[in-house]
């Protein structure tokens, strides 16, 4: 036990049995709404994953002719995958805000000596966003 | 608002106890009391022993940071008023994922010896002479890395760093943000010098943008993106290092 | 422990794939997942899907979409698995099956979208 602590101390600080550490428990993030928020932010790209496996589906569903991929049409059909596909809408739009609106911190643009303010940085990504959504649906429907 | 406000906190004394445990003390609530002046009260009416820092009590040195209810304050500019809401109850403990010596006080060399592993102080190539006066810095020049350079080292965003928990060797908010307080000030030519800490698993790619650093950031100073804006750079850097091998410029970011 | 250079190689790829993911995926989640299958629009039937998918540029395109998230997802999960279920001594197993998993995805797409048409 005693060998146990000095390992997971960092290096640089001296053993001290008398300094109390408090340990981490493993569900660190339920309980405070900002740290689940975080978790759920990081499993968005699980539905984001699962996403594009339903597309490889797709594809290959339509590699294999006609009647392989009305099947594949029927399958999203069932509820489970309504269901599932419902879920990651929520999760992937929770994914695309939550990343426009980190990016401007990552990248500062400087104009003119002046930092822009991070609602100018983040417009942009929204404008793409729509145009990209309303001409992919054109392109589709059309 | 209550006249009377409780306060349940946190004690630890490494001479009798294994783990700490609250102790509960009743406050009376004054308009412009924040909670520091209410362990003030209970340190001078109620029990003297209660341990904790402080020293400014105007959200300068840095040294009151605890959690209160759960979040990393600065005691000294927390009201207690705001919680005057909240069931009348506060509940103070030492600032998360430091080592406690006693009752509300941390041990802060971990983070020390961090801050010093990433040279936070200018650092030149070249020995200019004394009688060449003055490095000159434009207004805007400093604007560039001003934000950075506002931290007072009180480790509320450690506090606040879940990676900071779970990995003690993650250099952390404050360092790499001071770090990069220097590696985008036009008279700092030490970036060169600060990669092999910062462009690291245990510098910025352990961070994986939580954010709360910058939220409980008392002085707006926004770690979070300084670790982002790093990485960024660094990826810049890999590319240019991977197309052109040579003459390329490593972390060398200022305007 | 991967190295600081291929960290940085990592996140360019989980950036380039959260940006992807992004702009990309909610249009077609919302059309192919939702709207399609429950009659909201009228469906394109299998040979305009084929017609558009003989065109070079969709199949880049496709290729793109189903390879950078998945690379995206491979960073975010590994993180994710060792902050939240606080697992990382068995870096090595998470690191393989998230890229093994992102890597098998792309030669999937790659085979897929090269072979279709
Ligand atoms: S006492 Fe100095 S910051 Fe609070």
């Amino acid at each position: 036990m005693r060998q146990e602590i000095v390992k997971a101390a960092p290096a640089y600080t001296e053993f001290h049995p008398r300094w109390y550490r408090a340990p981490v428990s493993v569900y660190w993030w339920l309980g405070q709404w900002r740290y689940l928020k975080f978790i759920l932010r990081e499993l968005s790209s699980l539905f984001v994953a699962s996403f594009v496996v339903i597309t490889l589906l797709q594809v290959r569903a339509l590699r294999n002719g006609p009647e392989a991929y009305s099947r594949f049409q029927h399958w999203l059909q069932s509820p489970w995958m309504i269901a599932l596909n419902l879920v990651s809408f929520l999760f992937v739009v929770f994914h695309t805000i939550t990343w426009f609106n980190l990016a401007p911190r990552a990248m500062p643009i400087w104009v003119r000596g002046k930092r822009l303010p991070e609602f100018l940085v983040a417009a942009p990504n929204y404008a793409i966003w729509l145009v990209a959504s309303v001409v992919i649906a054109w392109f589709v429907l059309r | 608002m209550a006249d009377k406000i409780i306060l349940e906190v946190a004690r630890y004394s490494p001479e009798q106890d294994t783990k700490p445990c609250f102790a509960t003390y009743e406050v009376p609530v004054h308009k412009e009391w924040v909670v520091l002046d209410a362990l003030n009260y209970i340190k001078d009416k109620v029990d003297g022993s209660l341990t904790y820092r402080w020293s400014c009590r105007m959200g300068i040195c840095g040294s009151c940071g605890m959690m209160v209810n759960g979040e990393p304050k600065l005691t000294c500019a927390t009201f207690l008023s705001s919680y005057a809401h909240n069931g009348n109850k506060i509940r103070v403990e030492p600032l998360r994922y430091f080592p406690v010596v006693r009752d509300l006080v941390t041990e802060l060399s971990d983070f020390l010896v961090k801050l010093k592993k990433v040279k936070p102080w200018l650092i030149r190539k070249d020995t200019v002479p004394l009688s060449q006066g003055e490095f000159l810095q434009t207004p805007e020049q400093l604007d560039y890395y001003k934000q950075f350079s506002m931290c007072i080292n009180c480790t509320l965003c450690y506090s606040a760093c879940p990676v900071v928990g779970l990995d003690p060797k993650f250099v952390g908010p404050a360092a790499i943000a001071l770090a990069q307080r220097y590696n985008l000030d036009s008279r700092d030519q030490g970036a060169v010098e600060r990669i092999a800490v910062l462009a690291h698993p245990e510098g910025i790619w352990g961070c994986t943008f939580v954010g709360e650093c910058t939220k409980v950031c008392p002085k707006h100073v926004d770690p979070a993106g300084a670790i982002q804006q790093y990485k960024l750079n660094a990826v810049l850097d890999w590319l240019t290092s991977f197309l052109m091998p040579r003459g390329h410029n490593s972390q060398d970011v200022k305007p | 422990m991967a190295r600081q250079s291929d960290e940085a190689f990592f996140w360019m790829l989980f950036s380039a794939g959260g940006v992807i993911a992004a702009i990309l995926i909610p249009v077609h989640l919302f059309l192919f997942g939702l709207a399609f299958p429950l009659g909201w629009l009228p469906a394109p039937d299998y040979e305009r899907l084929m017609s558009l998918v003989h065109m070079p540029l969709v199949r880049v395109y496709l290729f793109v979409f189903c390879s950078l998230p998945l690379f995206h997802w491979a960073h975010r999960f590994r993180y994710t698995l060792y902050d939240g279920l606080k697992v990382k001594h068995l870096n090595e197993v998470i690191f393989a099956l998230c890229y093994g998993g992102a890597v098998a995805g792309t030669v999937l797409a790659a085979y897929l979208t090269w072979t279709i048409a």
